[in-house]
Formats: C-alpha cells, sequence, structure tokens
C-alpha cells in the first residue's frame, strides 16, 4: 500500500474545484463586475458628451468618432480602448495571482503534500486562470456589444480610416475572429504573468511585474531606431485585430501578432513548469 | 544576478555590433566646369557646372548621368547622385545650360542644344579612367532625371546611341500636348492652354532662386531683358509670351514644343527604358508616358512603365521606392548584375494599412504587359441625367477647382502617404460653381471596379460656335462625404459647334488614372464651363450638355496583381520552434530525484511498517550552512513522536522535507518504504500541519476544509469531516471567512485539516502554540488517542514539558543534528542515574545541547 486508499494522482486539484476556490474572490468579482460596468459606463459617457456640432470633414474618421454610430462600432471601440491596457491587467491578475496568492496564503504547500503533483497544479491553475482570461475577454466585448445596441441600434458597421460601411450581419463573423485574436494576442501576458506567478510569493508582484514588463514592451515599440526588431515584441501586434474590421480582411499581421504571442507562451509556461518542479516550496 | 549580467553583456554585444557595423562608403562629388560647343551651328561654347561623384569602390564602373528638374540645379539632385554613386556608380550631375552657375540660355532641352551639351558629358565620361568602357569613346552609361532631366533623358537617348539605360520620370512626351491639351484628340492647336502651370514651369526659368531661397531672399532687381525672359533664349520667350496672351497654341509655337519633345524621335530610343509617372500629376499626367511608351516600344527597345504615387501634384512619397527601381534597372542593364528590373507595368496603389506600424502601405501590382491606357477589359457603367443648361460665366471668373498647380503639391507632398492612392483621401480640393456644371450620375455600383486607364464618354454639346468644357469623373460614396476627384484631373476640350446645326456630339478621352470605385459607390461624370488651371473664354455663354451615349467606358487591367503576399517564413517556424524548446525544457527538467530512483519509489521489502524512516538526510540553506546535517532517525507504529530543539535546529526544514516541498541535498526519508519526493502518492498518507495554517481567507471554515479535500480527489466519505471537525471545535464559526478567524481557531482548523482522511501518520509543526491551556491539554489527549491506533503521529516543538506529558518518543536535534534519540522515559531515567537529580527533560536537553554551563 503506498498510498492511501482512493488517492490517484490523476483525479487531484479537479477544474471545478479550482474554479470555486478562486470564483469566490472578491478580486474576482471586482474585475468581471468592472469589465461587465464598463461599457455601460462608455454608453453613459457618450450619450451626455457634448455632442460634436455638424459632420466635421476630415480626412480619415477615427475608431473613436464611430463609436455611436452602431452597437457594433461601439462594441469595436470599446475593445480598442481596453485591449491596450485593461484587458492585460485583467489577464495578468488571473493569471499572475494564480499561484502566488496561494503562496502567500500558505495554502499552497498543503496542497502540494495533499499531495498534488506539481506539474498537475501547475496545470490545472493555467487552465483555470486562462479560462478566466478568456471569459474577461469575451464578456467585455459581448457586453460592449449588447450595450451599444441597445443604446446606439443595430447598424451596419462603419469602418474607421476609410468610413466605409460593411453589412452588420457580414460583421458578426468578423467580429468573432477578432475576439480570437485578442485571446491569442493575451496569451503572452498570461504566460508572463504565470511564470512570475510560480516564483514569487507576492499576487501583486507577479501582476505587476507582468503589467511592468509589458509597459516595457510597449515603450521599447515606440523606438522607431529598432525598425524591424520591433516585431518581435510581444505588444507590437497588439491593434492588429483591427484589420479583420477592415473592408478587405487581412490576416498577414495577425498571423504575425498570433505567431509571437504562441511563440513567447509556449517558452514562458515551459520555462515556468520547469522551474517550479525544481523549486523548493517554503512559503 | 548571473542572469542580469549575462542580458548585460547581451545588450552590450548588440550596441558593439551595431556602433561597429560597416558603413557604406561615403560619395565625395569633385566639382568640376565642363565646356561644351553646341547651337545649330556648333560655334557656341557654354561652361557647365558639374559634379562628378566617382565610384566608391575604385575600379572601372558604370556610369550615370542625373539630370535635374525645371527651376533646379545640380545641387537639386545631389543627395540622389550621392546615393547612386554609393551602389556602385559613377555618377555626373550638372546644371543645364540656363540654371545654376552654368552659362547659357535655356533652350528647352532642344537638340541643337541641351542634348548637344548632355552628348558631350558622354564624351568627358568616355575620358575618365574610373568609368567602364564598352568601345572606345563609348562609356557603359545611363541616364535618369525627373520632368526637364527626365526629358533630357529621353532626348539624349533617341540622339546618341551610346546611352545604354534610361529612366525617366514624371516628364512629358509631347510638350505642345501637355500645355495644350484636348481630350477630344484634336490636338495641340484646337487645345486648351493649361495657364497655370505653363506660367509656373516657364516662370521657374526666370528667376535663378528657387524653392526655400525664394522665401528667404531678398529679391535682386532684375534688369529689363533678364525680367522679361529669364534665361530662355529670346525665341522660346516671344512664343511664350505669345500663345499666354491668347490661350491658342499658333502652329509655329506647336513645332517649337514640337522640337523639344521625345514623341518626335523617341523611335530611334534603342536604349532600355524605364517610365516612371506620377499618378498625381496635372502637369504631365500618365497620358505623357502612355506616348512615350508607345513610340519607344515601335522602336523596339525595351519599355516598363510605372505609375507611381507622386508626381508634379503629390511630391515624392516613395522615394525609396523609385529609388529601388532605378538602381535595379540600371544594375539589369549597366552592371548587368541580374537584377530583377522593373516589371512592363507596375501600379502603386493604396494597400491599407501596416497591421504592425499603423502606417499607410503601398502595394505595387504588375502586369507581364503594357496595355495602354484602354486597359484589358472595358466595362460599361451606365449614366443617366437630362440635358442640363450650363453657363461661361462673364470673364471666366468664378472658376471651378480641380486641382491648384503648386498647392497641391505642397499640400500632398509632405506627408509622403497623407493623402491615399487612387483618389480615396485625396486632398486635392475640388470645387464645382454652381450652374457651371452638368453631372451625369451612375446607379450604386453593385461590385467594386477598378479603373486603370482612360475612360471614356460620348458628350453631346449644343449651343453656338467654339465651346470650351472641362470633363470629370467623381467617385460619389454617399451625402455624407464630398465627391472624390480621382487624382484631381480634368479633361480640357474644346468642340467647335458647326454653323446652323445648333449641337455637336464628341467623344471625350477622360484623364488616366488608377482608382477603384468601392461597391455602393456611383460615378459621376461631371462637364464645367470652367477651371482655374487652364484659359477658358472671357465672353458670356449658355449651352446645354446632354449624354450622347449613356455610358462611360471604364478601362480595367486585370493582369495587375500584387506579388503574392507570402506568410512569413517566422510566423510559422517561431512557433513551432518555441514548441520544440517548451518540449525540451520540460523533458530536460524532469525531477531528477524520482528518475533516478525507480527503485526507490518503489516499496522496500518489509519496510512497509516502518511509517517514518530517516537516513543521512542534508540540506543546506542558500548560503551553503546547514539546516540539517546527516539527519537520521526512525519512527515506529503507534509512536508520539517529539522533535525536540531550540529554534534553527532543522525541525521545520525536516518537515517540509517530508512532505516533499524541499529536496534534500543528499540523504533520504522514506514514509511507509517509500521515498518521499514531490507529489510522491504515498504523501497521501501524511497528513501535516507545518509553519501554521494556510487556507484561503476569503472562503469559510467549512468551505476550506472540503475544498481541500475535494483536491486530494479521494472519496468524500474517506474524509471523516465530522470527527475532525469535532477536534477543531468551531462551531457556528465554521461558516465565517475564515480572515475573520483569530490564530488559535485558524490553528486548530489547521489540524483539523491535517487530520483529515485519518492519515497514517501525522505531523504537527509547534501544533500547541495559540491554544489556551484547556485546549493544550484537549489537544495532548487526541494526539494520544490518535497514536493508540496504530498511527503515528509527530510533533515537533521547542516546548520540553510539552513533549514530556504528550509524546512517548522523542528526537532531539541541535544545529541540524541529531542529538538524542529515544523513548522518553528511557531519556529521563538515563539522565536520572546520570546525576541524581529529579528526571526533568529540561535538564536533559539542556544538557544534550550542550548549553549548560
Amino acid at each position: 500500500m503506498t498510498a492511501a486508499t482512493g488517492y490517484a494522482p490523476r483525479r487531484t486539484l479537479p477544474l471545478r474545484v479550482e474554479i470555486v476556490r478562486q470564483f469566490k474572490r472578491r478580486r474576482t468579482l471586482v474585475m468581471f463586475g468592472l469589465l461587465l460596468a464598463l461599457p455601460w459606463i462608455l454608453v453613459v459617457a457618450f450619450q451626455f458628451g457634448p455632442q460634436s456640432s455638424g459632420q466635421q470633414q476630415q480626412t480619415s474618421l477615427r475608431i473613436s468618432d464611430l463609436a455611436s454610430a452602431s452597437g457594433l462600432n461601439f462594441a469595436a471601440f470599446v475593445l480598442s480602448v481596453s485591449a491596450s491596457f485593461l484587458l492585460v491587467v485583467a489577464v495578468a491578475l488571473f493569471c499572475g495571482d494564480t499561484v502566488a496568492s496561494e503562496a502567500s496564503w500558505s495554502s499552497l504547500r498543503y496542497l502540494l503534500a495533499a499531495p498534488v503533483p506539481r506539474d498537475r497544479l501547475l496545470r490545472q491553475k493555467l487552465i483555470v486562470a486562462l479560462g478566466y482570461s478568456a471569459m474577461a475577454i469575451i464578456c467585455l466585448p459581448l457586453m460592449a456589444l449588447l450595450a451599444g445596441t441597445l443604446a446606439f441600434g443595430w447598424h451596419d458597421i462603419q469602418v474607421p480610416g476609410t468610413g466605409e460601411t460593411i453589412a452588420a450581419l457580414d460583421v458578426l463573423p468578423r467580429f468573432g475572429i477578432v475576439i480570437g485574436y485578442a485571446l491569442v494576442s493575451q496569451l503572452v501576458v498570461a504566460a508572463l504573468a504565470f511564470l512570475i506567478s510560480t516564483a514569487t510569493d507576492s499576487p501583486l508582484g507577479a501582476v505587476g511585474g507582468a503589467v511592468g514588463l509589458w509597459i516595457v514592451s510597449t515603450i521599447l515599440q515606440a523606438v522607431e531606431a529598432l525598425g524591424s526588431l520591433r516585431e518581435f515584441l510581444p505588444t507590437f501586434w497588439n491593434t492588429a485585430w483591427l484589420d479583420a474590421l477592415a473592408p478587405e480582411l487581412d490576416w498577414s499581421g495577425m498571423a504575425k501578432g498570433a505567431s509571437v504571442s504562441v511563440t513567447y507562451a509556449a517558452v514562458l509556461v515551459a520555462v515556468a513548469f520547469r522551474r517550479f518542479r525544481r523549486k523548493d516550496v517554503v512559503s | 544576478m548571473k542572469r542580469v549580467a549575462a542580458l548585460v553583456a547581451v545588450l552590450a554585444l548588440a550596441g558593439v555590433t551595431w556602433l561597429a557595423w560597416p558603413s557604406a562608403p561615403e560619395a565625395r562629388g569633385q566639382d568640376q566646369r565642363i565646356t561644351v560647343v553646341d547651337g545649330p551651328a556648333g560655334d557656341q561654347r557654354v561652361e557647365l557646372d558639374a559634379t562628378f561623384f566617382p565610384p566608391p569602390g575604385g575600379g572601372r564602373a558604370p556610369a550615370v548621368l542625373l539630370a535635374h528638374g525645371f527651376g533646379g540645379s545640380k545641387r537639386s539632385v545631389r543627395e540622389e547622385a550621392a546615393r547612386l554613386a554609393r551602389d556602385g556608380y559613377a555618377v555626373l550631375t550638372w546644371s543645364a545650360r540656363g540654371f545654376g552657375r552654368s552659362t547659357g540660355q535655356i533652350a528647352l532641352n532642344s537638340p541643337d542644344y541641351e542634348v548637344k551639351d548632355t552628348r558631350q558629358l558622354i564624351d568627358w565620361l568616355a575620358g575618365r579612367p574610373e568609368v567602364r568602357l564598352d568601345a572606345a569613346g563609348d562609356p557603359r552609361v545611363g541616364i535618369a532625371g525627373g520632368s526637364y532631366g527626365g526629358s533630357i533623358a529621353l532626348m539624349t537617348a533617341a540622339h546618341d546611341p551610346r546611352v545604354d539605360a534610361i529612366v525617366p520620370s514624371i516628364t512629358w512626351s509631347d510638350l505642345a500636348e501637355a500645355l495644350f491639351p484636348d481630350a477630344t484628340g484634336q490636338g495641340p492647336s484646337n487645345g486648351v492652354f493649361k495657364r497655370m502651370w505653363a506660367g509656373f514651369f516657364f516662370g521657374r526659368g526666370g528667376g535663378a532662386i528657387q524653392g526655400l531661397e525664394a522665401l528667404t531672399q531678398q529679391p535682386r532687381p532684375l534688369p529689363a531683358e533678364e525680367a522679361r525672359c529669364g534665361r530662355f533664349l529670346p525665341e522660346i520667350c516671344r512664343i511664350y509670351e505669345e500663345v499666354a496672351e491668347t490661350g491658342r497654341a499658333t502652329p509655329e509655337a506647336v513645332a517649337l514644343l514640337r522640337r523639344s519633345s521625345p514623341v518626335t524621335v523617341a523611335g530611334r530610343i534603342k536604349a532600355p527604358t524605364l517610365l516612371l509617372q506620377g499618378q498625381r500629376d496635372s502637369l504631365f499626367p500618365l497620358d505623357q508616358s502612355d506616348a512615350n511608351a508607345r513610340a519607344i516600344a515601335s522602336g523596339g527597345a525595351p519599355v516598363s512603365v510605372a505609375w507611381f504615387d507622386g508626381g508634379h501634384d503629390g511630391g515624392n512619397g516613395e522615394a525609396d521606392w523609385l529609388h529601388e527601381q532605378t538602381t535595379a534597372w540600371f544594375g539589369h542593364h549597366l552592371k548587368r548584375d541580374g537584377s530583377p528590373a522593373a516589371r512592363p507595368f507596375t501600379v502603386t496603389r493604396d494597400g491599407g494599412r501596416d497591421p504592425g506600424t499603423r502606417q499607410r502601405i503601398r502595394l505595387h501590382p504588375e502586369a507581364g504587359a503594357y496595355p495602354g491606357l484602354g486597359g484589358t477589359v472595358t466595362t460599361r457603367v451606365t449614366l443617366a441625367g437630362p440635358e442640363q443648361n450650363v453657363v461661361n460665366p462673364p470673364g471666366g471668373t468664378p472658376a471651378s477647382v480641380s486641382t491648384v498647380p503648386g498647392v497641391s503639391g505642397l499640400l500632398g507632398g509632405g506627408g509622403g502617404g497623407g493623402g491615399g492612392v487612387g483618389g480615396q483621401g485625396n486632398l486635392s480640393v475640388s470645387l464645382d460653381m454652381p450652374g457651371q456644371s452638368a453631372s451625369f450620375e451612375s446607379r450604386p455600383l453593385t461590385a467594386p471596379l477598378q479603373l486603370t486607364g482612360s475612360p471614356t464618354a460620348r458628350i453631346k454639346v449644343s449651343g453656338k460656335g467654339q465651346v470650351t468644357l472641362f470633363a470629370k469623373l467623381f467617385d460619389v460614396a454617399d451625402s455624407l462625404q464630398p465627391p472624390a476627384l480621382p487624382a484631381g484631373l480634368v479633361a480640357p476640350f474644346r468642340v467647335t459647334i458647326p454653323e446652323g446645326a445648333g449641337s455637336v456630339e464628341t467623344a471625350v478621352t477622360l484623364p488616366a488614372v488608377d482608382h477603384t470605385f468601392a461597391a455602393g459607390h456611383r460615378l459621376r461624370l461631371t462637364v464645367t464651363t470652367t477651371d482655374m488651371g487652364y484659359t477658358t473664354p472671357a465672353e458670356a455663354a449658355s449651352y446645354r450638355i446632354g449624354l450622347a451615349a449613356p455610358a462611360v467606358a471604364v478601362p480595367t487591367v486585370t493582369a495587375l496583381a500584387a506579388p503574392a503576399t507570402r506568410v512569413v517564413w517566422w510566423v510559422w517556424a517561431m512557433p513551432l520552434a518555441a514548441v520544440v524548446l517548451a518540449g525540451v525544457l520540460l523533458a530536460t527538467g524532469r525531477d531528477p530525484a524520482r528518475s533516478r530512483s525507480g527503485a526507490g519509489t518503489g516499496n522496500r521489502g518489509g519496510g512497509d511498517e516502518v511509517p517514518l524512516e530517516i537516513s543521512g538526510l542534508t540540506k543546506a540553506y542558500r548560503n551553503g550552512e546547514p539546516a540539517v546535517d546527516g539527519l537520521s532517525f526512525r519512527v515506529e507504529r503507534g509512536q508520539v513522536l517529539g522533535l525536540l530543539g531550540p529554534n534553527g535546529a532543522g525541525k521545520t526544514t525536516t518537515m517540509r522535507m517530508m512532505m516533499g516541498l524541499i529536496r534534500p541535498d543528499s540523504g533520504e526519508i522514506r514514509i511507509f518504504g517509500d521515498r518521499v519526493a514531490p507529489g510522491a502518492p504515498v504523501l497521501s498518507r501524511l497528513g501535516s500541519f507545518v509553519e501554521g495554517p494556510g487556507f484561503l481567507p476569503h472562503l469559510s471554515g467549512r468551505e476550506n476544509i472540503e475544498l481541500y479535500w475535494a483536491a486530494t480527489g479521494r472519496p468524500a466519505g474517506d474524509a471523516h469531516f465530522d470527527e475532525a471537525l469535532e477536534i477543531a471545535g468551531l462551531g457556528k464559526a465554521l461558516e465565517r471567512a475564515v480572515r475573520t478567524y483569530s490564530q488559535g481557531m485558524r490553528q486548530r482548523l489547521a489540524i483539523a485539516q491535517a487530520m483529515l482522511g485519518l492519515p497514517d501518520l501525522l505531523v504537527l509543526d509547534e501544533p500547541t502554540n495559540g491554544l489556551d491551556p484547556p485546549q493544550i491539554r484537549e489537544m495532548r489527549e487526541v494526539l494520544k488517542r490518535y497514536a493508540r491506533d496504530g498511527r503515528t503521529v509527530i510533533v515537533s516543538s521547542h516546548l520540553l514539558a510539552e513533549v514530556e506529558q504528550t509524546c512517548s518518543h522523542v528526537v532531539v536535534m541541535h544545529r541540524g543534528r541529531l542529538v538524542s534519540a529515544g523513548p522518553v522515559s528511557v531519556l529521563l531515567s538515563a539522565a536520572a542515574s546520570g546525576n541524581g537529580h529529579g528526571p526533568r527533560l529540561e535538564d536533559v536537553f539542556l544538557d544534550l545541547i550542550g548549553e549548560k554551563s
């Protein structure tokens, strides 16, 4: 008898348990509350903000000018203003907090001694954290779509830049592409936060570290002198999802962005597993 | 620290590489005064101010003559010359006669003057030791230049067979046609005078100062003759004055302008020619390069045409691409190094925005044959509209605006992409005056329509006498956006209504452009009586304009296809490599303890009954100081073992190693015969409470306990929740969030958690810390009872009395080492027999660890 009766490593830390453990956290609920409320706040802002007088003649329309044109435009606008930071923070929170918070509560050592095998613990936690991140990324544009449609109606989408219109139903699958790309492009944030999470006892350190590195990457991206090297920065292709809303669907930018994101994510996650396996857990 | 150092090293290496990377050799120009002899009789001496850029690599290289545009001088092409020289050419720039510091007067690239000069420059090149020769006196030479410089390239290539390749850009084919266009094809004598451009053009030959200098320098007073004619030959000056006053081309003027036009001699060109023409050019529109291309092709020379984003109205937004095309052409035909020369027809189109940088990008679709302005396919788009009355205002003002020479160039030239190619977002201001225009519109397009070339339409004009009109084709999006006039181009034409006929029908060739009409947009043909850029009649008149045929023919070049955008290799290679790397990282990172002890994880025969066996256990802190040093002891079933030692003795570290949280440096721990490693299944028989409780503060005590048990994956029936929770004794507090608990409550809950499932081996670290005396006593009983059932309990403590009262056996540790081990009673009796004092564990302990004085 090497193990207690009924013990099987494959059954430890079921996803259901981990989801419940994380869901009741105030942090999770506040983040989801914020993501779900943001579209309504913006709707109110657009409703009560000063209206621009008359049709201004502009050579190119900005995405924010079109936000109140239709629900789809509004959702695109919400995504564009939140993808670069809010969603990054949300993803970093879910993925960076997951292991580090257990370490800070000291509950990590009891899970490991339960025993939940270390690889399995990381795997289950990563899956749940990614699931919560995906939920966050999906629920924001969907709520924006709902709020925008209720507030501004269901019209064809007007493309930023050229001002061309695409039929609303044609754009709906494109919107799916946008969300899909947002998911893939945030993988790198998730992996980075997760790696830091396995290395520190401080949940805020993990989240802040991931967001901080993200900011550094954004700053580096502004250095024109780096030339095409910038293409390999994890933040560089952040806005490539705009191509999915262009009249001509262009995959090249999103392909590059997905490639860069998956590359970083695979390596970072592998490093996280490798480090955690050998780590002495002293927290 | 090591990693930081490595990062710094990598960054430093990158920086050094960047600094030390060999930069291209700098090209140095040598100023030259080259004396040439020209004139119809070959008797006029002119000194040309030139700069020679020897090839920086040394040796003999092909030569390139780089000519400047009208109003410029050799200085205006200096940068481009240096760039070409860096690419390995001997480059000669010069100020044409009448420009810059060269002497002589402007003869508009006349074969008698400028062409003779340029041929003598080729002679001069043939004498240079830096220039490669095809034969004695015949250098390998190409000519490039824009506008005025482009026309000298064509003219010289036609007159001098030694020229091996030319790249003329934004230049004319027939200067008379360009200045007196007529969209009905009746030639310049019927043409409408392009007065604003002509004024600019001739004005630039007047004063010597141009560009920024003109704005900043005090104008100097000019003598009468110079003020009138500038540096033009008097003959040209006189003819210009004549046509500018009347607005009609005299036969004499047409003859003079034709002498300066490549169209008359282009058939003689044998040099491969790359014609670069701007899509935004109301001075020399695309039909000028079309005429050149046809003339050169008829002579059999290879010719390629590229319509780029720019021109006299639109700056040089893609100077780099033009340079690439130029060097590739010369590389192919002069160096003959196999550079891929431009395909016969290339068009620059708007490629949207780059996904990464969000900058506008340009596409360069190509075709294997130059189709001309008629396209390969023609789409007839139906137009509708009644006959409309239009008036020519007295004096010709206010006039409609399509392109304002100079101004449009200023607006569009700076941005390099500010104005979209193909008209969308074009900065050209187009204004039609009310009452002066008739419009005919199509229905919204059901599919996008690509226009590449000159559309044609048939128009009916009713009225009297000669009528000057301007036709333009708008792209109408919707009511919100103003209609766009692609490239800001208009087609002027003049019809004469025969006496007594009352009306006339005519075919009108609209300006050649490359433009995409999006689906849903409409085409609008507008005919106006005025245009600011042209001379229009001063008399007031009114006409009726209608469609003679209800359609406009739109040419398309179907063969134009963008070079297939390949997926960059790293898009698929990088994730693959990353996945492989990740696999390697994971495979090589396997727990060494687990892999090397395949036998060790297995049960050691007969050892099954030993709950805990520690042998030679050693663990050092990161600073090298040993925390546990060669520890060995053994715990039997039914024992309550006290792990005794002062703070820092290594008790907790030992317990952590028992839980598989810390890897020993050497030695091993076996629980029920199984070697302990992270995640070893035998740990499921171990209940532990080490270094304080660990709960999720937002969950209640009960949820914590239940979720913990659920995390072990074992059946809920095995948990014995009630027994465990009874030990915790939390009562109703069990339903509160753990964050509200006191230290003692957490402690008891943690011990309850350790006892979940009634593990065979229970390890408790300082379990009575934070408990009050009754609780401590109760805890003692619980532990004793627990061990009585054949289970084993290990309790660490530094409280001697605690161990004495609870434990049956004791292991004393000090500084990581085992000091003593055995039953408490034996230890006590040994001490008692030793010195005769009362058997107090405290004395024994202090004695053992050597702290007793």
